[in-house]
């Protein structure tokens, strides 16, 4: 009753209920085209198209899930790759043990890479994951007590803006480096490949890309509708609260760390989630999925789709991503330049991206922090200069 | 007057900035029920003295308490407005990119965790407090329009209706006639007037006409201490009040 009132709230911005129906129209069309029209009709998807849009999708439920920290609380995480990167890990970890004996040294127990290292037996933290379940629960449970944890420390220190994106970036650099390392037991460089099948299906049969493509496609509509209906409950209107003033609501009695929190959970459990639904379409998950770079793309594609529009970034991280595939077949070399004056052009030019140029955004006649005098920032919120990136 | 008796008391606080005196042995008991109105010059202390007794600013030395027994310096922002002390800023600050409506609403008495708030549903009671309060504020007609977008002095009052929506014992309000219209300017008078019947209510303010329709007892600040204190016939006849203030 109580979740059903909850779940309704995100039907109510007709802008999201029209993402959802075009998502739902990917989801339905792309496996029909692919399966259902014969191979040679103009109509015909071709195969490599239907994980590559797989991919987009898990894309577009990070840049979604971005969005709902940086877009309604303000918090401009540079990090946001590596609770994807972690739900991809604990996938990939499922995806190793799926493997068995068919490796290329056909050892039952160990994974190839920890054969190649000499290793007796499986490290004490590869348990469990045999088990498609408990990968799951890690899938949920990694990204989000490690931005329970981070956030915790963060937000009660009252550290924002630019210095809590710098310690984001700096999160997201030092599990690079560690999951760069052989001695973690995640596949060091090389990470974790190979794999053969995905709850008993053969991950690189067409039918079971399509599911997977399915439920990815599925994923970002419930991914849609429970952010929308977070941002449409109360709860949401206090997260824009914190955004906007953040020293004023804890003169209402709020506490934003609090507040915070929660919405900072949540969004590193939905790109954790992102995370698995990526590496059994792409084949493979290594440490390079943790690099800053990649987490700054998100923040490029929830700009130039729009921020603080649930849909925006969805359309920003399917646009960007096939701009950077047609580019990087044309001009790989300068693929980084065109992506770095995307953003400065989108950041001058389009502060509230495709979504504001399409006039889908509602408007207000002034910025509040900006129009204040200095003196009177300095009054109410110490930090809001920082606040608003 | 005593602590036991009071409502707030301040006694002996002292705050200092990089060793500037901001406030300085600054001594004030509020009754229960009373309004008090503070003037001072320009950096006398009067917003510093609302940043300690919210938890903003910590005193150096001396004693905050609210309702004689529990002692405010040991607590933060939020569990003092959670006791019941509401602040309306000397600049307005609403909630710009909301409504009025739900400026009110965040604003309102109760539940302040995240979890319930996502769940919440609007009972018969709140929407009945929130169209009370809009219609005390005379902000009936815009009460969907974007805090942004209302003038200086309806924002003001937005932020007189947030403190009201908390419903707070203790109601601290500064500047609020600030940039109004002679017109706003007694209009707000009669608002806190009509507050100050169920509310004890300290104001800040300049404007000696403004605190003249208030009739209320009168503290004036001083570099960071009490000048003279009584009613306004007295206090503005006093030599010094003259001297730092009025006469300039
Ligand atoms: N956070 C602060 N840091 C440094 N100086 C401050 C701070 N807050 C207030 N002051 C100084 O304390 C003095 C009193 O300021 P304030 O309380 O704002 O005066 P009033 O509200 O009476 O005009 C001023 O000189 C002001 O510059
Ligand atoms: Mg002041």
């Amino acid at each position: 009753m109580i979740l059903a009132r909850f779940f309704a709230g995100g039907f109510r911005s007709p802008l999201v209920v029209a993402g959802m129906v075009i998502i739902l129209a990917l989801a339905v069309l792309v496996p029909v085209l692919n399966l259902a029209v014969p191979r040679g009709s103009a109509f015909h998807m071709p195969d490599y198209l239907v994980p590559l849009i797989g991919k987009y999708l898990c894309y577009a439920l990070l840049a979604l899930a971005l969005d709902l920290v940086w877009g309604f609380c303000g918090i401009l995480s540079l990090g946001h790759a590596a609770f994807f990167a972690l739900g991809g890990y604990a996938m990939g970890m499922y995806l190793m043990r799926q493997i068995g004996s068919r490796g290329v040294y056909g050892n039952p127990d160990l994974p190839d890479f920890m054969v190649f290292l000499n290793w007796k037996e499986l490290p004490w933290y590869w348990y469990g994951f045999d088990s498609f379940a408990f990968a799951m629960l890690m899938v949920v449970l990694v990204p989000g007590i490690l931005a329970l944890v981070f956030g915790w420390f963060a937000f009660r220190s009252r550290v924002t803006g630019v210095y809590l994106s710098i310690i984001t970036q700096a999160m997201t650099f030092a599990l690079m480096l560690a999951f760069f390392r052989n001695e973690m037991g995640f596949g060091g460089n090389n990470g974790l490949t190979d794999f053969k099948d995905i709850v008993g299906f053969d991950i690189a049969a067409q039918s079971t890309r399509v599911g997977l493509f399915i439920i990815s496609a599925a994923a970002l509509i419930i991914g849609l509708v429970i952010t929308s209906a977070v941002i449409n409950s109360k709860y949401g209107k206090i997260l824009a609260a914190v955004r906007d003033a953040e020293s004023r609501t804890r003169f209402l009695g709020y506490r934003p760390e609090n507040i915070k929190l929660i919405a900072f959970v949540l969004s590193a459990v939905i790109a954790g989630i992102a995370g698995a639904l990526y590496v059994p379409q792409v084949g493979i998950i290594n440490p390079g999925e943790f690099e800053p770079a990649n987490s700054i793309e998100v923040v490029v594609w929830t700009a130039v789709g729009g921020r603080a529009t649930l849909v925006g970034p969805i359309a920003g991280a399917f646009l960007v991503n096939a701009g950077k595939s047609w580019f990087t077949g044309v001009l790989p070399e300068y693929w980084l330049f065109a992506l770095g004056g995307l953003f400065i052009f989108v950041t001058l030019f389009m502060p509230k991206g495709i979504m504001g140029l399409l006039g889908l955004v509602r408007r207000r006649k002034s910025t509040p922090v900006d129009e204040m005098s200095p003196d009177a920032r300095a009054d109410i919120a110490p930090n809001a200069a920082e606040q608003q990136q | 007057m005593s602590k036991a008796t009071s409502i707030l008391y301040l006694d002996g606080v002292s705050v200092s900035f990089d060793g500037f005196k901001a406030i300085n042995n600054l001594s004030l008991t509020l009754d229960p029920g009373e309004m008090r109105a503070i003037i001072g010059p320009n950096g006398a202390g009067k917003t510093t003295m609302m940043d300690i007794i919210t938890g903003k600013t910590r005193p150096d030395e001396g004693e905050v308490y609210f309702n004689g027994t529990i002692d405010l310096t040991r607590h933060d922002e939020a569990e003092i407005a959670m006791f019941g002390i509401g602040r309306k800023f000397q600049k307005p600050t609403v909630f710009e990119s909301q409504t009025v409506e739900d400026n009110l609403l965040l604003s309102l008495k109760g539940e302040r965790r995240g979890f319930p708030a996502l769940f919440y549903r609007k009972s018969k009671e709140d929407a009945a407090a929130i169209d009370e309060i809009l219609g005390t504020i005379r902000l009936e007609a815009r009460r969907k329009d974007l805090a942004a977008n209302l003038s200086h002095g309806q924002k003001q009052w937005l932020e007189i209706g947030m403190l009201l929506a908390q419903d707070p014992k203790v109601l601290l309000v500064d500047e609020p006639v600030a940039g109004m219209t002679d017109a706003e300017t007694e209009e707000t008078a009669r608002l806190l007037k009509e507050i100050a019947k169920t509310h004890s209510v300290i104001v800040v303010e300049h404007d000696m006409h403004f605190v003249r329709e208030l009739g209320v007892k009168v503290t004036c600040l001083h570099e960071g201490s009490v000048l003279a204190e009584g009613t306004l016939d007295h206090v503005s006849a006093d030599k010094r009040v003259i001297e730092v203030y009025l006469g300039r």
